[in-house]
């Protein structure tokens, strides 16, 4: 399974977790088109925690996180 | 008139009296901008760099920048710049909510208080009458009633800048409020303060804008292009006043960098509990926002069915993730208790974090804490500890106020301080987070992240992503912020339009405004003499270049958890590419640099 973490707006219909099985997706994207997240909506995208690009491939046991526009300090 | 300047400083004496009206020196304010360059070189000049910080011989300079108050994105800002107390170096505190603009607007590019007064006092300022009035009578009152009580008294459209009884009391990390929960809050600027006796400085003004801007048309085309980035970005856009500061809970954490249990770990299990996403929804009352702000990342929050100021992001880590403790109504109610003693809402409950972990290696003991033990986690000692803090009695009462420096040095175990320059780091982990650890180690002021946030480009990919993880060109990547905050600081724009914002659309407003016509590189080469100046100052001060340091627990203890476990600062390497592309030998300014910078006076200082 890969779970993915939401935050922020991209939790709105969403939950904040959702338990994905890893054979439907080859990559990050997969997930987020998956979700019906418009790709301008996600801003950072990590897997494991670390920064990666939509097209990076995602397996079983990943931890995807996903978030808007977001900042502060 | 010159543009966007007053032309115009007070000058207060507090042990005679005395106030006088001084000219600014119109080219030294294009030379430094106005905010913090123009404060530090003041102070500079004026050799408070090598006085006791909490002696009549300090001086504390309110200090508006050229923009403040223009209509312009986010220029409700004002500096306090001073030598701190709990540094020893310079001190310049940042604050919104709308005082700053109404000195401006009452004429005022700042006011120097020195001496110290023979009784409490406060200033009262209506446009260009400036006047001392006794302030005995509101001595021991918290900082929200002493703005409403001072408003009863001048007029619902005054302002007020005060501090609570941890300034009174000359506590360390006591801060400077305005407009009830508003802070300058790092450095003690509160404790100076407190050492002159003032209490409040009250503002009224019959203006209700910039009146002297030199090109009005240009700064309305500049503000309209900045508007236009402002409202596109996501962050400043729509993210901050959804959901504030705060939403970095979760997304530093997401990166196994926030500090936990005073960074003895960096990911916490139920930041979720703290996050901005669980504030938004269980406390939140609105957004709330400075003076002249499109952006609104305040929070308004119910806490006990009290409507008040809500945390920011660093309060919530700091009460938080760094405390162990995951009650996020009582870190509502302790950011509240801050704002009410006037207290830095970092330093605070960072240095409670570092006595939690005396407490737990055995240094304090059970019977120091007065009833109330400093264990992980306990919301009994969060509230306790910040109010004794706020206002010391005991001896372990006044080290905890002091700053977890003073306090772990006392117990022998000085590396348990997570703090740089003697003051507390920010929430970013500089072990997970390589760059940020530059702009920590090199501070003027000491730990601080709002000095060259590199959070931006390493974490959240603004203006463009880097590897987090790695050192290359993050050297550069801090010069480049910290210049340009210098800039930002020192015009009176909020740092949080650079989100948007960059160095060509700041020169845009700052020519408009002023009549000047700087090219950027020009304006980036400002804030490089800005960071200049400040080094000197800190040289003055005594500084040494071992104090551009972290924590060895950042250099020698990797990350234990989460994500990023494993990982130490690289510090040591780029140290010396940072020094290098400043012009810095042994961490000061070579002659050369500084007559690159014409920062002549300085030279063989």
């Amino acid at each position: 399974m890969i779970e993915v973490r939401l935050f922020a707006t991209l939790r709105e219909g969403r939950g904040k977790i959702q338990m994905l099985n890893a054979s439907e997706f080859a990559c990050a994207g997969d997930i987020i088109r998956h979700l019906d997240i418009p790709t301008e909506e996600v801003a950072i995208l990590l897997i494991n925690g670390f920064h990666q690009k939509p097209e990076t491939p995602v397996k079983d046991g990943d931890i995807v996180a996903l978030f808007p526009p977001v900042g502060g300090g | 008139m010159a543009g966007a300047y007053y032309e115009k400083i007070a000058r207060i004496n507090l042990t005679t009296g005395e106030i006088k009206i001084e000219k600014l020196d119109l080219d030294l304010a294009h030379k430094f901008i106005g905010g913090r360059g123009l404060g530090t070189k003041i102070l500079y000049d004026e050799g408070v760099a090598t006085v006791d910080p909490l002696s009549p011989e300090n001086k504390l300079v309110y200090i508006t920048g050229p923009m403040t108050g223009a209509a312009a994105p986010s220029t409700g800002r004002y500096m306090v710049v001073t030598k701190s107390p709990l540094t020893g170096m310079i001190a310049s505190s940042n604050s919104g909510g709308i005082w700053g603009q109404k000195l401006k607007y009452a004429g005022w590019d700042a006011l120097i208080v020195e001496g110290e007064a023979p009784e409490w006092c406060y200033l009262n300022i209506v446009d260009d009458k400036i006047e001392l009035l006794d302030a005995r009578e509101y001595v021991g009152v918290k900082s929200e009633e002493i703005d409403e009580k001072l408003k009863e008294k001048h007029g619902a459209d005054a302002s007020v800048l005060n501090i609570g009884p941890a300034g009174e009391k000359k506590v360390l990390l006591a801060a400077i409020m305005n407009d009830k929960d508003r802070a300058a809050g790092r450095s003690g600027v509160g404790a100076v303060m407190g050492s002159k006796k003032l209490k409040a400085i009250v503002v009224k003004t019959s203006r209700t804008k910039l009146d002297n801007i030199a090109d009005i048309d240009a700064l309305k085309a500049a503000t309209k292009r900045s508007m236009d980035l402002i409202k596109a970005n996501g962050v400043t856009g729509s993210g901050l006043r959804a959901l504030g500061t705060a939403v970095l809970v979760n997304i530093i954490n997401n990166v196994g960098s926030l500090p936990t249990r005073n960074w003895q770990e960096s990911y916490y299990d139920q930041a979720e509990d703290i996050s901005g996403e669980a504030l938004a929804e269980k406390y939140l009352v609105r957004p709330s926002a400075c003076a002249r702000c499109p952006i609104a990342c305040g929070r308004v929050v119910n806490i006990n069915g009290k409507v008040a100021g809500g945390p920011e992001y660093e309060p919530l880590w700091a009460y938080g993730a760094n405390c162990g403790n995951n009650d996020l109504n009582v870190i509502d109610e302790c950011n509240m208790l801050c704002n009410e003693y006037g207290l830095d809402a970092i330093g605070t409950p960072c240095t409670i974090a570092a006595a939690m972990e005396l407490y737990q290696r055995g240094a304090i003991k059970e019977e120091e804490c007065a009833g109330v033990p400093l264990e992980w986690g306990s919301t009994k000692a969060l509230i306790e500890w910040t109010k004794r803090m706020g206002d010391p009695e005991t001896e372990l009462d006044w080290l905890m106020s002091s700053g977890s420096a003073r306090l772990c040095e006392h117990y022998g175990m000085p590396e348990i301080s997570m703090s740089v320059k003697k003051q507390e780091m920010p929430a970013y982990d500089a072990r997970g987070i390589q760059g940020i650890g530059i702009t920590y180690a090199t501070s003027n002021r000491g730990g601080c992240h709002v000095r060259g946030y590199m959070i931006s480009p390493e974490v959240l990919g603004l203006p463009q992503q880097l590897d987090r993880t790695v050192i290359d060109e993050k050297a550069a990547w801090a010069k480049t912020f910290q210049d340009l905050t210098a800039v930002i600081d020192s015009m009176g724009h909020c740092l949080f339009t650079s989100f948007a914002m960059g160095a060509p659309e700041y020169t845009d407003l700052l020519n408009a405004a002023t009549g000047t016509n700087w090219t950027v590189e020009q304006v980036l080469e400002i804030g490089d003499r800005i960071y200049n100046i400040e080094r000197m100052f800190n040289k003055a001060a005594g500084m040494k270049p071992e104090d551009d340091r972290l924590p060895k627990r950042l250099l020698q203890e990797p990350i234990v958890n989460g994500p990023s476990k494993g990982m130490v600062s690289q510090l040591p390497l780029t140290l010396p590419q940072y020094y290098e592309a400043r012009g810095w030998v042994n961490a000061f300014p070579t002659d050369e640099t500084l007559k690159k910078l014409g920062l002549d006076e300085c030279i063989g200082k």
